[in-house]
């Protein structure tokens, strides 16, 4: 769903950071193991307020900013939301809100749509029993089917999400059929990126190959039907490509979030990334953030790229690829992706996809299981303030 | 869709699902979607803040005459709206 914005990447000079996501809370009601939030959520900062928030939409729509996503956590869970709207449309924002859909009530989207928002995007991002539940047209089914009708009630574009994974991939005919029944006019099927929470089920979550080219060929049949206008978008999953995704359009290009203890990021992830003193929105301005700090401008332009990117004719294309992906998986961050074939880290996904062919009590037989724990089959971990307490010490 | 077989009485206007804006960082009309931009070059911008769907595309062609002192605009309107019609930022109303 991202539209064509003009590319920057190359220039060390940036324009504006068109996109601005506002994560507002990690607060949520939902529990997701493929989550991208980092598993150190409950480590972070107290929530910005009210008056910080309005601070950061006003200053960044004078930098340029546009197209402006409110997401979590769940952003629902924020009784501020009417106020970050109306102020956000008076600016001139586009407003797209994310969410599961858990706590928008009548009340609730009327007050949405008198304040200025512009589009929902609902998402199925359960974990694999409510999936179970929703597909058996049970409880789930019934919450995002009330939702449903009252995003067309109100005439919003009906656009879902669904992030699909090994436990789910196969489901992805009667995901489609959902849709719809539900009058979706977008669908995005969004194949688990490995950040946060679903990096670390990574084993768990990974499909096999023949799971992929199922649900592509699926796809490509609903495609096709006559007279259907429900439009399609299959994210492919990247550690089954050869060249890496152009990540962000390169960090610092187009692309802001604001967490929501207020630290200020290049993209989603990039809090794992070392070597920064990340930008808080409470000490800095948001034309600090995208002009003069370090965590925005070091990744700008290709002066930071290592060989085999560096002289690569296609780093243009690719920016190199994602620079979260580079340290989780290789520990260097100014490492080529190791998605790219041409990286000598390529080995590290080629394993895991092949780790993924496998049975899963198999792999943790084989050892798959980080921590070498033998024949013990390795539980998802379910993404929650006390798992992450856990996870972070 | 060619000039010929385009009714230059109809009347475009935007498809609801657009909004059309002027952003100064970017000193250009932007087309806005869901979680996507289109930015426009200065005649599509010209054409598309036109678009109400009351003024013909006759009387647009005449007024983007009027306004950039020139004439003979009409074939690029009508090539301009029949792709926006066919991309679906437009609608026509007969």
């Amino acid at each position: 769903m991202v539209g064509s914005v003009p590319v920057n990447a190359q220039l060390k000079t940036p324009g504006p950071p068109l996109w601005l996501l506002l994560e507002l809370t990690y607060r949520c009601p939902l529990h997701c193991a493929f989550c991208y939030n980092p598993t150190n959520f409950a480590r972070t900062g107290p929530e910005l307020d009210t008056e910080h928030w309005l601070r950061v939409l006003r200053e960044a729509r004078a930098l340029g900013a546009v197209q402006l996503g409110l997401s979590g956590g769940e952003p629902l869970a924020r009784d501020d939301l009417e106020i970050i709207i109306a102020e956000a449309h008076k600016l001139g924002f586009y407003i797209n809100l994310i969410t599961s859909g858990v706590g928008l009530n009548e009340t609730r989207i009327a007050a949405f749509k008198e304040a200025g928002l512009d589009h929902i995007q609902l998402s199925f991002q359960d974990s694999t029993r409510e999936m179970n539940d929703f597909l058996s047209s049970t409880r789930t089914f019934d919450l995002k089917s009330k939702v449903a009708a009252l995003i067309q009630k109100y005439d919003y574009p009906m656009v879902l999400n669904v992030v699909l994974h090994r436990l789910n991939i196969d489901h992805v005919e009667e995901i489609l059929n959902m849709a719809d029944r539900l009058g979706a006019e977008y669908v995005e099927l969004a194949n688990t990126q490995y950040y946060g929470w679903a990096y670390h089920n990574r084993q768990q979550l990974m499909p096999s190959r023949a799971q992929v080219e199922h649900a592509e060929a699926v796809t490509k049949r609903f495609r096709e039907r006559d007279g259907r206008p429900m439009k399609i978008y299959f994210v492919v999953p990247d550690y089954f490509e050869r060249r890496p995704k152009p990540c962000m359009n390169g960090l610092g290009s187009i692309f802001l979030t604001v967490t929501p203890d207020g630290t200020a990021l290049p993209c989603h992830a990039a809090r794992m990334l070392p070597g920064f003193e990340f930008p808080n929105v409470r000490e800095h301005s948001m034309h600090h953030v995208w002009y003069e700090s370090k965590a925005f401008t070091h990744y700008r332009g290709d002066d930071w790229m290592k060989e085999p990117c560096r002289s690569c004719p296609e780093k243009g294309r690719d920016f190199g690829g994602c620079r979260c992906q580079a340290y989780m998986l290789t520990g260097d961050a100014a490492n080529a992706d190791p998605v790219c074939d041409l990286s000598p880290h390529h080995h590290l996904v080629t394993e895991a996809v092949a780790l993924a062919e496998q049975p899963q009590a198999a792999v943790a037989a084989a050892g798959g299981d980080k921590g070498g724990a033998g024949a013990v089959e390795r539980p998802l971990v379910f993404r929650s303030p006390a798992n992450s307490a856990r996870l972070t010490p | 869709m060619t000039e010929s077989s385009m009714d230059t009485a109809a009347r475009p206007s935007l498809d609801r699902r657009f909004r059309l804006q002027w952003e100064a960082a970017q000193n250009a009309h932007v087309l806005l979607y869901p979680e996507g931009m289109i930015k426009l070059n200065n005649s599509a911008g010209e054409i598309l803040k036109r678009c109400d769907g009351m003024t013909s595309i006759a009387a647009i062609t005449a007024d983007l005459e009027k306004s950039f002192a020139t004439t003979a605009l009409l074939k690029d309107v009508v090539a301009f709206v029949g792709m926006a019609v066919e991309k679906k930022w437009l609608v026509l109303f007969p």
